[in-house]
């Protein structure tokens, strides 16, 4: 059984927590997953920094072209977590977009992820059908869950074409938008609600707009947890130990 | 569908480029897109609307110059598409009435749109206004603070000019502000993009748009030669729209050399250049594969041109696979051959031309041609939106 499912057996919600790699320093990134899975994180999602992020709002933008100037890259980040596994041991999974992957090389990156501990895999802006044609045997070769998204606006059938992909869990994202905007919770309910009703084969994750104790306890009534990126980005940009306020924010969603 | 060099198939590839590589978050919009533009391209109504404009808003059809003393010059048969005559001063407005023709079709009351040199901001927001629907354009912080006019140009037709302060500013980062507020805006927004570039079916759709342009080439030069094929055609290529529109019927037709000039900036090695086909690697931007200009770790490069509207690091899927295969062949000017090739054609010609197109004439002096060869170069647009540049160069004479 994967990490990622091991995880969701106890049934307890699942609080995953986005954040840059490199930044808010290059050295960061270590330093910042301790004490993320310390504070009683239970998912860590790290962010692969790129030029172009489309599903990015301007938190995350900014983190990535922190990161990038930090001097953050495939190497250096697969560098960082050669030994990660001797100190983490909750699910890691690898966020980014298809660009600088595939100039590192698909299966070259899968192979390293892989060796390094690595869980799984989000690239937003990776489609159904390419993933299907070209990339699945890849990842499957190297024991990688691959996470879809999916918003209010997908059918009900391509839902279920996606869950049936996807592995580890279901990325739904609360509204149309891009990362760290303001939600109508309303409508995300009635969203949640409904997904519940299709008897998905993965656990569901609540992203985009989740921030704080109440919209993380909001979202995990209809969904098996929430993931909170922008929140938690913007309050280490500038901390001098982001250890510290890690430690206290993660504690004031789940206390 | 099979894919040709014109046309892509029904997954978007031209060759191995193309595609929709896109957040969920935009498929439905990009699905509704894709189900009914063929469809609505193709029907009647709009076909009547969508030809009456172009022929009494835009003042189609452009003509077919025999440019008499350049031939002389370059020992040739020169003609050039006179698109600068259009509406609006470039080609750009073939597409945007186009893609508000369809926005409307598909019941969209909010326009989106990204701008460089502001050109196709313009084209936007001149066929928002004859449509009386909202119009959003975004523009790098850098390209708004360099081109003012056209700035004032959109305000003036109604458009809301928003400043894109992302990454380098330019745009690229236009372009990315406008897919996020597609992202955000998922039920009334319609995003008309301006070049062959995107996810598919955008390349399709700009590429049909702008193939009146090769259409009315053939009659006209049927009508002036006594044949529709010339020797070559020869267009610039930033992400490509108008050359993808002088191309395309010609695409099938062997005989025909297909010549596509890319901004070399200061030149190809200098770091300062936008020759996407000799820097580009194959890569993924703005929703499709291409070639892309990016460094060894995949993060996308910011390009350099005179020239605001070829300045951008990406191109067009099918030109990507034109230059793959060899079909089409890719050649550069610096800015400074740019600069020689405007002022060359205002006292040869009195034309002024748009930097741009400066480009595609500079590729006079790198090709040889034969006394009897008919050429035709698309003259994309017209000079007075680079009045200044124009005017630095003549006090440095």
């Amino acid at each position: 059984m994967s990490r990622l499912s091991e995880t969701f057996k106890s049934g307890k919600k699942i609080l995953n927590i986005y954040c840059t790699a490199g930044y808010p320093k290059l050295d960061s990134t270590l330093s910042v997953m301790k004490a993320l899975q310390e504070s009683g994180t239970d998912i860590i999602e790290l962010g692969m920094p790129y030029s172009d992020p489309l599903a990015d709002g301007e938190t995350i933008q900014k983190s990535s072209s922190i990161a990038i100037e930090n001097g953050m890259n495939m190497h250096v980040l697969f560098d960082q977590l050669k030994d990660m596994r001797n100190e983490i041991s909750i699910p890691v999974v690898l966020m980014g977009y298809m660009n600088p992957v595939l100039q590192y090389g698909f299966e070259n990156f899968c192979k390293h992820a892989a060796e390094v501990g690595i869980d799984g895999l989000i690239l937003p802006d990776l489609p159904q059908h390419e993933f299907e044609k070209t990339y699945k045997s890849i990842l499957e070769k190297y024991n990688l869950d691959f996470i879809f998204l999916v918003t209010p606006e997908t059918s009900e059938e391509r839902i279920k074409k996606l869950d049936e992909l996807s592995s580890g869990f279901l990325y739904a994202v609360s509204s149309s938008s891009t990362t760290g905007g303001e939600k109508d919770f309303e409508a995300v309910e009635r969203y949640l609600q409904k997904l519940q009703t299709y008897n998905l084969k993965n656990p569901v994750l609540v992203g985009f707009g989740i921030k704080d104790k109440k919209t993380f306890n909001d979202a995990c009534k209809y969904a098996n947890g929430a993931i909170i990126g922008s929140a938690y980005v913007k309050i280490i940009q500038h901390a001098q130990t982001p250890e510290v306020i890690t430690k206290s924010f993660i504690q004031s969603i789940l206390n | 569908m099979q894919a040709t060099y014109k046309e892509p198939d029904e997954l978007g590839y031209y060759g191995e480029f193309g595609g929709a590589y896109i957040p969920e978050m935009l498929y439905r919009n990009v699905e509704e897109l894709r189900s009914n533009y063929l469809d609505i391209i193709k029907s009647e109504s709009f076909q009547k609307e969508y030809q009456f404009l172009l022929k009494d808003y835009a003042g189609r059809e452009t003509p077919l110059y025999y440019a008499a003393r350049l031939s002389d010059k370059y020992k040739t048969n020169i003609y050039l598409k006179r698109e600068d005559l259009c509406h609006t001063g470039a080609h750009k407005v073939n597409n945007t009435i186009g893609q508000i023709l369809v926005a409307e079709r598909l019941g969209k009351k909010r326009i989106i749109a990204e701008t460089g040199a502001g050109q196709h901001g313009v084209a936007t927001a001149t066929v928002c206004a004859l449509k009386g629907l909202q119009c959003i354009v975004y523009m790098g912080e850098k390209d708004i603070q360099r081109q003012a006019p056209n700035v004032a140009r959109m305000k003036m037709l109604g458009a809301t000019v928003v400043p894109a302060t992302s990454g380098s500013k330019t745009l690229k980062d236009a372009t990315n502000e406008a897919i996020r507020d597609w992202i955000n805006h998922p039920d009334d927004t319609f995003y008309i993009i301006g070049s062959v570039v995107g996810p598919h079916p955008y390349p399709d759709m700009v590429t049909r748009f702008q193939s009146i342009i090769s259409k009315e080439i053939r009659t006209q030069l049927k009508e002036k030669t006594g044949s529709e094929l010339p020797k070559a055609v020869i267009a610039c290529v930033g992400g490509g729209s108008n050359a993808a529109g002088t191309f395309y019927h010609f695409l099938d037709e062997p005989s025909v050399d297909i010549i596509a000039v890319e901004a070399s900036g200061c030149g190809v090695n200098s770091g300062m250049s936008a020759a996407t086909t000799q820097l580009g690697k194959p890569g993924i931007l703005h929703g499709s594969k291409s070639y892309v200009m990016q460094t060894a770790d995949g993060q996308v490069v910011e390009p350099h041109s005179i020239s605001a509207g070829l300045d951008y690091p990406g191109i067009g899927p099918m030109h990507a696979n034109l230059f793959a295969t060899g079909r089409g062949k890719f050649l550069s000017a610096t800015d400074k051959e740019a600069l020689e090739a405007s002022f060359e054609l205002a006292k040869l010609e009195g034309i002024i031309p748009a930097l741009e197109s400066a480009h595609a004439l500079a590729a006079l002096n790198q090709i040889k041609f034969k006394k009897d060869d008919n050429i035709v170069i698309c003259l994309s647009g017209r000079g007075d939106k680079d009045m200044e540049t124009y005017m630095k160069e003549l006090n440095k004479k």
